[in-house]
């Protein structure tokens, strides 16, 4: 994974309360065994027509918000079913961080490990940064704050380990391998 | 001594390392199982970094959300939706031979929905912690264990290390007091939680079901209960294990043998919270309340007795009502149905097979709509077929299938055409979830089989009194 530091983009607005995995990304695309090549199905049935012709009507498919990286998406995002395909499908069609106010537990775990921000900001920031969708913002991970042009900047936090390991590129493989004799030792003092 | 929750002692006994200054605890894992959808990227990332599963032995794979359901023909072989639905299956059973992990596949007798198949085989037992790449792991907090759904990154760490990194959750109550009136099932109570509780009131928290109502519910109950945990956003269920958990497990192919069954089943007594434990949020149910339930929007949180109206129009519901097509103010009974499933970790068990044939018992499934009635399991369907209930469901209309997760996800094919509407015994209704355009109404197995009959939306007292009379 590499590292993620500060993200500048556009966002784009999808005020749904409770979009669960299934909506990111449904279950009949779960049939691969490869992390690759999600995102043309991300929001599947939302973004696409029966026909496969792109929903002219759907946020992310507007000319005004190509290449926007910054979801800020209604309460409780990402409930449901624990795929990992729903992070990998949206940073795969460039989403790179999605910001709430609230994220499920599943989603926002399997979100950081993939380098895939996920922010909880107050309903009343989340409804200020509703309102100005389309505003260029620079999500800072370090510094922990959302800059906006015209606007106060928005403080969030992200667990400290996970923040370390997002900022140096690293995963949690390598952190738990290296404690293989505790585990090892933690397995003997076992009944 | 502080009196502790089940939660925290599940905890304690597992920590490899205590969480300290912002850094995550390790935890240690009692039971990893696997099944074919989440676990080929966690096998690759294996190959990836050249290592093998620490401990085979705590890990269980089996085959169940892409497998199909229709009849298995005469050569053995079997009908998939389509090559890549196959080829997931070809790789877990590739995957389980290149790292010596058990699986139970086609040819084992124990095959089943993960949540269903290791409770059966005795593997869950009190004290565990139990992970799977499947948000329903919750299921298996019925039996005092922590169980939770994680994703394929994890699966990855806990087949490399037998550890995941976790930041401590929260703990809420929820206590369901009084007794459940007579014909209201497990899935009421559970959609009536839900309701309570609503789809994020446990996020952030492991929510404990106590109380006489729940001490009062079956192991299958309880697994009903646990499994719906995570549709009110809790991160796991827990119930406390009691005698019935232990009669439960008694004799079951996993567990310890005579004497040694006495001493882990008074070792399993332990893992029940102590009478003054304190939680962080607490929630109070009467059992005495709940009514046959159902749910009515696109989230499992919106449930309505079914003899209630629907809530009036607002700004937060009016994407529920449009999608699925009902009238605010007015009763949901009545509302035509095109498939009933019955099948899923949450309700397909025996006592749900059951419970569905005791209503469809000489009557039929209205000529409109589609039945499909999915066991949980291999187990489960040779108990069904002993008792006679296959041919009850076959009688009224209803197809009996093979076992595996079906209609609740549809990956395997088993889905319903764009505009019907479901009622499902399964455990999520968003948008889609039962194929595209699809409307899901979340019910008991007996309101499922009371639908199919009158073919709408039908209160299941209605024949449940008729058959007492």
């Amino acid at each position: 994974m590499s590292g993620v530091s500060s993200i500048t983009s556009r966002s784009v607005a999808l005020p749904i309360a409770n979009i669960d995995t299934d909506q990111i990304i449904p279950a009949r695309f779960l049939t691969t065994t490869s992390r690759a090549g999600l995102g043309r199905h991300a929001f599947q049935d939302w973004r696409w027509r029966e026909d496969g012709s792109a929903n002219p009507d759907f946020a992310l498919n507007r000319p005004e918000h190509a290449g926007a990286a910054i979801l800020i998406a209604g309460d409780n995002f990402g409930c449901g079913s624990s795929r990992e395909h729903a992070p990998w499908a949206l940073l795969d069609a460039g989403i790179r961080a999605v910001i709430s106010t609230a994220i499920a537990d599943i989603f926002r775990s399997n979100a950081l490990k993939n380098g895939l921000l996920a922010i909880v900001v107050s309903p009343l920031e989340h409804a200020s940064l509703l309102a100005a969708a389309g505003e260029a913002l620079t999500i800072d991970l370090r510094a922990q704050r959302i800059a906006r042009a015209g606007h106060a900047p928005i403080d969030f936090t992200v667990n400290s380990f996970a923040r370390q390991c997002l900022l140096d590129g690293v995963d949690e493989l390598g952190y738990l391998l290296a404690r293989q004799d505790a585990i090892a030792r933690f397995e003997e003092a076992r009944p | 001594m502080t009196a502790t929750t089940l939660f925290e002692k599940l905890w304690q006994a597992h920590l490899v390392e205590a969480d300290t200054d912002g850094l995550p605890a390790m935890l240690y894992i009692d039971l990893h199982l696997v099944h074919e959808v989440t676990s080929p990227q966690a096998f690759s990332l294996l190959r990836e970094r050249g290592l093998r599963v620490r401990q085979p032995s705590r890990t269980l794979a089996t085959l169940d959300h892409s497998t199909p359901t229709t009849p298995v023909r005469a050569d053995g072989s079997r009908t998939y939706l389509d090559t890549a639905t196959e080829q997931q299956v070809d790789a877990l059973i590739r995957n389980c031979s290149d790292f010596g992990v058990s699986l139970h596949g086609y040819d084992s007798p124990d095959r089943g929905i993960v949540h269903v198949m290791a409770p059966e085989l005795g593997a869950t037992q009190p004290g565990m912690t139990i992970v799977c790449g499947d948000s329903h792991t919750s299921t298996h907090g019925a039996f005092g264990a922590l169980a939770f759904g994680i994703g394929s990154t994890e699966v990855g760490h806990v087949l490399a290390t037998q550890c995941l990194l976790q930041h401590k959750p929260k703990t809420m109550a929820v206590i369901v007091r009084g007794q459940l009136p007579v014909g209201i099932s497990a899935k009421d109570l559970t959609l009536h939680i839900a309701g309570q509780v609503g789809v994020a009131g446990g996020t952030g928290h492991v929510i404990e079901f106590r109380g006489d109502a729940v001490r009062a519910l079956t192991m299958e109950e309880r697994m009903t209960l646990c499994n719906m945990s995570i549709e009110m956003g809790a991160r796991a269920g827990l119930i406390g294990a009691d005698g019935t958990t232990i009669e439960w497990l008694r004799g079951r192919r996993q567990v310890p043998q005579g004497d040694a069954f006495e001493a882990a089943a008074k070792h399993w007594r332990w893992y029940r919270s102590d009478d003054d434990a304190r939680f962080d949020k607490t929630v109070e149910i009467d059992a005495g309340e709940v009514a046959p339930s159902v749910t009515w929007g696109i989230d499992p949180g919106k449930v309505i007795a079914i003899d209630a109206p629907l809530p009036a129009l607002s700004a937060s519901n009016a994407r529920a009502f449009e999608y699925m097509r009902v009238t605010p103010g007015a009763l949901i009974t009545g509302v035509r149905v095109d498939v009933v499933f019955v099948g899923s970790c949450t309700n397909s068990r025996i006592n749900d097979l059951r419970d569905a044939a005791a209503i469809l018992a000489g009557r039929r499934v209205a000529a409109h709509v589609r039945m499909l009635v999915v066991p949980g399991s291999e187990r489960i369907k040779r108990e069904a077929e002993a008792e006679g209930l296959d041919a009850v469901f076959r009688t009224a209309g209803a197809e009996w299938r093979e076992p595996g997760c079906s209609m609740c996800l549809g990956m395997n094919g088993d889905i319903a055409k764009p505009g019907e509407l479901v009622v499902s015994t399964s455990n999520r209704n968003f948008e889609g979830r039962q194929g595209m355009g699809v409307s899901t109404v979340l019910a008991s197995p007996a309101t499922a089989a009371a639908s199919a009959i009158a073919g709408v939306i039908t209160d299941p007292r209605r024949y449940q009194q008729e058959a007492a009379a």
